[in-house]
């Protein structure tokens, strides 16, 4: 009896390319880079997904729609493994989840802005609001201010354009 | 941390472990009493997003405490089902919420001890804790950002929020002292170079506390008589209240599950 060959590793990749975050589906799991590896281990197809946030309810979605899309291929035997470490971080999301994130209302994270318990000059500065300048991905504005450090997701902050008016999301670094 | 660390005595580490657990799973659960209650939209928001990292993080140090425990529990069922003696919280997370500005203290206090703490767990002896603490300080440096920032706004803020953070600081600095007590189960830790000995997080969470209830223009309580019982299953009654909302559901439904 012939046995059917696996689908090789890129084509698993590019498929699960397809699968959308749950919460911001204008985005796939590969953009947001929570897909560390896909490996073929004997004849069971493993998959190691991080999370972005510790509770972040969507957590268990996207185990769900990894599995389903996997299935739906013709994927029998799958496991999927937790992966803590290295910690997620939005350096991760690719150049074109960013520019999505942009065309769908959400600025896009800026690297390197994470919070580091370095309170003094931290707190000072983002009350003055003058350390971090997010565009308005609405209307390219940097006249912008914060209106809270945590937003409709655990990933985003919330802030607010003050020449469109326009209140929206920003993907906070991590 | 030391290479040649002695063996890990396993039920102090677990016991350990549970302490780390039941800090986040009872912060978080007081948190999350807030959910619909907020003083404005925003703040509901953000407190519900605490809340959530705060259980994540609990299923993660529940999850290992259970795995290292070896008794094939789980860590659904250490949060559901031990009762409060077996509980190993400190007293400040139990602490009713009072107002807005109570919350926010009982937050700052904890948050400056649990963000030192996490990044001396970094370099855990046992790569399980320093990853799991890897993860979740990034999400407690943003925890810790807004509670800072929430508490000097508040305290250098109008007449009454001064005096409602003036009274927050005097009612909760009593319960901040738990926090940096050693005993045998945190000495057995520091001697594997699992974790650090509590009191040595204590000057640099001195450091941040001055220094923000500076710029808050709250005067520091000092030296005041410190509470303590907790991290040995001795609990304030507000606990008891506690578990009866969070673990209804799986005493009068054992098993349930959706």
């Amino acid at each position: 009896m012939e046995k059917t060959p696996h689908p090789d590793i890129p084509e698993i990749w590019r498929w699960l390319s397809e699968v959308p975050d749950p919460e911001i589906p204008v985005i796939s799991l590969t953009d947001l880079g929570i897909i560390r590896e896909v490996a073929w281990r004997e004849d069971t197809l493993v998959v190691t997904v991080t999370p972005t946030y510790s509770g972040c309810p969507a957590t268990t979605i996207i185990n769900l729609d990894i599995e389903k899309a996997l299935r739906d291929r013709g994927i029998e035997k799958l496991r999927l493994e937790r992966r803590l470490s290295p910690p997620w971080t939005t350096d991760w999301l690719t150049e074109e989840g960013r520019e999505k994130l942009r065309a769908y209302g959400i600025a896009p994270p800026i690297d390197g802005t994470n919070a580091d318990g370095r309170l003094a000059g931290r707190v000072s500065r983002l009350m003055n609001g003058s350390n971090l300048t997010i565009a308005c991905p609405r209307c390219g504005s940097a006249a912008t201010e914060k209106i809270s450090q945590f937003g409709s997701t655990p990933c985003k902050a919330s802030y607010r354009c003050t020449d469109c008016l326009e209140p929206f999301d920003y993907f906070k670094c991590i | 941390m030391a290479d040649a660390a002695p063996a890990v005595d396993q039920a102090a580490f677990s016991e350990w472990l549970q302490r780390m657990g039941d800090n986040c799973l009872i912060l978080g659960h007081r948190v999350s009493e807030w959910c619909g209650h907020s003083p404005a939209l925003e703040e509901d928001i953000a407190l519900a997003n605490q809340a959530l990292d705060l259980i994540g993080q609990c299923q993660f140090w529940l999850g290992l405490a259970a795995e290292v425990e070896g008794k094939g529990r789980t860590a659904d069922q250490l949060a559901y089902l031990r009762d409060a003696g077996a509980f190993r919280n400190v007293l400040l997370v139990e602490r009713p919420n009072g107002d807005f500005g109570q919350t926010l203290m009982r937050q700052f206090l904890f948050d400056a001890f649990h963000h030192e703490l996490l990044r001396a767990l970094k370099s855990s002896s046992d790569p399980r804790v320093a990853e799991i603490a890897a993860k979740a300080e990034k999400e407690v440096a943003y925890h810790l950002e807004r509670s800072a920032d929430l508490v000097i706004r508040l305290g250098d803020g109008s007449e009454e929020s001064r005096d409602r953070m003036e009274k927050a600081l005097k009612a909760l600095f009593p319960y901040s002292g738990e926090l940096f007590t050693d005993d045998a189960v945190d000495q057995a830790m520091a001697a594997a170079g699992v974790a650090p000995l509590p009191s040595s997080l204590k000057p640099a969470w001195d450091r941040t506390v001055s220094e923000i209830l500076a710029e808050a223009t709250l005067a520091h309580p000092g030296e005041v008589y410190q509470h303590k019982g907790g991290k040995r299953g001795v609990h304030s009654e507000y606990l008891g209240y506690i578990l009866a909302e969070m673990q209804f559901l799986q005493r009068a439904y054992p098993g349930a599950t959706w």
